[in-house]
């Protein structure tokens, strides 16, 4: 009698999933990623199998970029200061800032160059934008092989504390991922984000300690323009990785907030970004399609 | 074919709506945004699906048909998940693949290879189902020898004969596909043909999307048909395939109709004014006055006439042209020459004659005309209107003569192979 009662609703019920819409990362995660990583290699395929010289111009932009950098800011206004190795430092910080601005920019309009496929398969919309970071990593490790060529050749050495790297760049990679989910969603409502974000790069490759040390800010500045500075994920990253790769005369962010707690601020920034990013996606997902 | 068909449902939509909402001055920038933070839009509503429902159960080849602008792709993206819908749901069993264009994402700078694994990998296979798949796609697709090769230096024909194995090659429970059947050469049709006959026999359940009629009632059990993002038809795909045309040619007829009203203004109206032809129509058994006519069907036309002065035995006659102005058709009241008799000035008469719709579907004009035999010509009207004659599956001839077919041996059966077979 009690089956008979459960089994009326039930015949009512239709079986099967049912079809709601598209989402941001789809059911399985393993497709997921296996989509990502797939859209990523076959763009980086793409860009190095075209010419013969495709990797050797990948390393050209910031090489040159730094050539020039060198010469103007570390050669004639010194804002080296007196760190030792700031050339390679220096490498380090465009290279990384690079990784960050390549992301971020590649995903603004990703999803609009995505749109053909966008508007005729269900897939997990997060992919796309996901994709772009991924191919972001594979140009940022290709070029720190210089970094580390410079680095060997201005007498730098192999020490424990390269073991932080991993560590460093996951946070910088979960910031950049919830930066580019957010610019790519908001991109589908406000066509003026990119031009927008181009701006604010820019102004955070000058606000970041990259073309000068952060002990310069703390010198001719104050310490609390440094600790605002490395609340910034990205300049937190870059000045960790200086201090754990180049020299340890570079202030780690712990040194300069006086403790190693202080670390949490670009931390929790990095998740607080990545959470709005991801929930926001999450939003905008299903109207990806027809908004576009 | 119900006996592969379980009562099971695959697909089941309820009450499906979607509106669209097109805004009359977009808001687009951010930079808009902050000069009106609070403003709203004024929107456009373009409501593409209202309130559709149907199932198509387990193993069923379903027929969507509609015609441009009907809500039959919109239909199809909100059962493909690409659009989310404002009501109603939709519940489908197993697992779906969707082409709404062939080869969506290829890369015309990648090879074979790299493409079959994007697009794999767009629809969802994992890296080692897709590296399985991919020698039966090359196959399907006969390009063993280019899987190396760039797309952009395929032909077009290799492209799409990739493109639809890859497609094929899909192990899904409910395919749903948008009207791409008409591609390739007539040997990859065949061959495409094949596969959606296999595709039948097994037990997948498959929704096409089309408006070739001829596909619908060839692979489809069953079939709705959308307008307005209604549906205003389902079931037997033959019903809902006159349904189609009915729409279209009724659409076509109206257009047609009024550019005819303009050209009978400054046209041909011609005769010495002893009679006027006030209204012709055709009849159909239960239809009055249709404009479209469907072959097979017995119709009767009819004209209306008014004299002018006292006439004696006037004859009324009609003729239908096609398009290229050959005359299919005439009907005349006195082929045998019996008189019609007395009418005095004022008189109105119908007169109407009915006759087997044989005729191939087209457009015909109706040139009606009343004249005396050795007496003038007392009124005539040329392209006084025209009809549509419809045909579900047309055969090409002008006129369908009814036939009866027999199947003779010429010489007699040989006893021998009787034995063998």
């Amino acid at each position: 009698m009690t089956g008979q009662e459960a089994a009326a609703p039930a015949a009512d019920t239709p079986t099967g999933r049912e079809v709601t819409g598209p989402t941001s990362m789809g059911t399985d995660p393993r497709r997921f990623w296996h989509l990502a990583w797939t859209l990523a290699t076959t763009e980086f395929k793409l860009r190095f199998f075209g010419s013969v010289l495709g990797y050797f111009w990948q390393l050209m932009r910031p090489l040159l970029l730094f050539a020039v950098l060198y010469a103007v800011f570390v050669g004639i206004l010194n804002t080296g200061g007196d760190q030792p190795m700031f050339g390679v430092a220096l490498l380090l910080g465009i290279v990384v800032f690079q990784f960050f601005a390549d992301s971020t920019i590649t995903s603004i309009r990703s999803l609009m160059n995505r749109e053909n496929l966008v508007r005729k398969i269900d897939f997990p919309r997060a992919a796309i934008p996901v994709s772009c970071v991924l191919q972001a990593i594979f140009n940022f490790g290709l070029n720190l092989i210089p970094v580390f060529i410079f680095l060997f050749a201005a007498g730098g050495s192999i020490s424990v504390r390269w073991l932080e790297l991993p560590l460093v760049l996951a946070m910088l990679i979960v910031f950049v991922t919830g930066l580019s989910l957010l610019l790519s969603a908001l991109f589908v409502n406000f066509r003026d984000v990119e031009p927008i974000w181009e701006v604010v790069a820019q102004a955070l490759f000058y606000g970041t300690p990259i073309l000068y040390s952060l002990s310069v800010v703390i010198d001719k500045v104050s310490l609390t323009a440094a600790q605002i500075m490395l609340a910034n994920p990205l300049a937190a990253a870059i000045q960790q990785l200086r201090h754990a790769i180049v020299d340890l005369s570079y202030q780690s962010p712990g040194q300069v907030f006086g403790s190693t707690a202080g670390d949490l601020i670009p931390i929790g920034i990095s998740v607080l970004i990545f959470i709005v990013g991801a929930l926001y996606f999450r939003r905008m997902a299903p109207l990806i399609a027809e908004r576009l | 074919m119900p006996e592969r068909m379980t009562s099971e449902p695959a697909v089941v939509v309820r009450d499906l709506s979607k509106t669209f909402f097109i805004p009359k001055e977009q808001i687009s920038t951010l930079k808009e945004r902050a000069i009106h933070p609070f403003r709203r839009s004024a929107q456009h509503e373009f409501a593409a699906l209202r309130g559709v429902s149907f199932e198509v159960p387990k193993g069923g080849f379903f027929g969507i048909a509609g015609r441009n602008g009907s809500g039959k792709s919109t239909l199809l993206k909100c059962l493909a998940g690409i659009y989310g819908a404002d009501s109603g749901t939709i519940h489908i069993d197993g697992q779906v693949s969707t082409f709404i264009e062939l080869g969506v994402g290829f890369n015309p700078d990648l090879a074979a290879r790299d493409n079959v694994a994007l697009n794999a990998a767009m629809l969802g296979l994992s890296k080692r189902e897709s590296r399985r798949r991919f020698d039966a796609v090359i196959d399907f697709a006969e390009l063993q020898e280019f899987t190396e090769l760039k797309l952009k230096n395929y032909s077009s024909g290799m492209m799409v004969r990739l493109a639809f194995a890859v497609m094929i090659e899909i192990d899904s429970d409910v395919l749903l596909i948008d009207e791409i059947l008409a591609v390739g050469d007539a040997a990859f049709q065949q061959k495409c043909a094949d596969e959606f006959a296999k595709i039948r026999k097994s037990n997948r359940t498959v929704l096409l999307v089309t408006h070739d009629m001829g596909a619908i009632q060839r692979f489809c059990d069953e079939a709705i048909l959308l307008e307005h993002g209604r549906v205003v038809a389902s079931g037997d795909p033959r019903e809902v395939g006159d349904a189609y045309l009915d729409l279209n040619f009724s659409e076509a007829a109206r257009e047609r109709a009024t550019d005819d009203e303009q050209e009978a203004e400054a046209g041909e109206s011609l005769g010495d004014g002893r009679a006027v032809i006030e209204e012709v129509r055709f009849d159909l058994p239960e239809n009055q006055a249709a404009s479209v006519l469907p072959n097979g069907v017995r119709t009767s036309f009819a004209m209306r006439v008014r004299f002018t002065t006292d006439v004696k035995d006037p004859i009324f006659s009609v003729a239908l042209h096609n398009p290229v102005g050959v005359a299919l058709f005439t009907a005349s009241s006195s082929p045998t020459g019996e008189p019609t008799g007395d009418f005095k000035a004022g008189d109105v008469v119908t007169w109407k004659a009915s006759f087997d719709n044989i005729l191939g579907p087209d457009r015909y004009t109706v040139t009606p005309w009343v004249m005396i035999d050795g007496g003038g010509l007392l009124a005539l009207r040329e392209k006084l209107t025209s009809v549509v004659v419809t045909r579900s599956s047309p055969t090409g001839a002008l006129i369908d003569i009814p036939f009866e077919q027999e199947l003779a041996h010429e010489t007699p059966a040989d006893p021998e192979q009787e034995t063998i077979r």
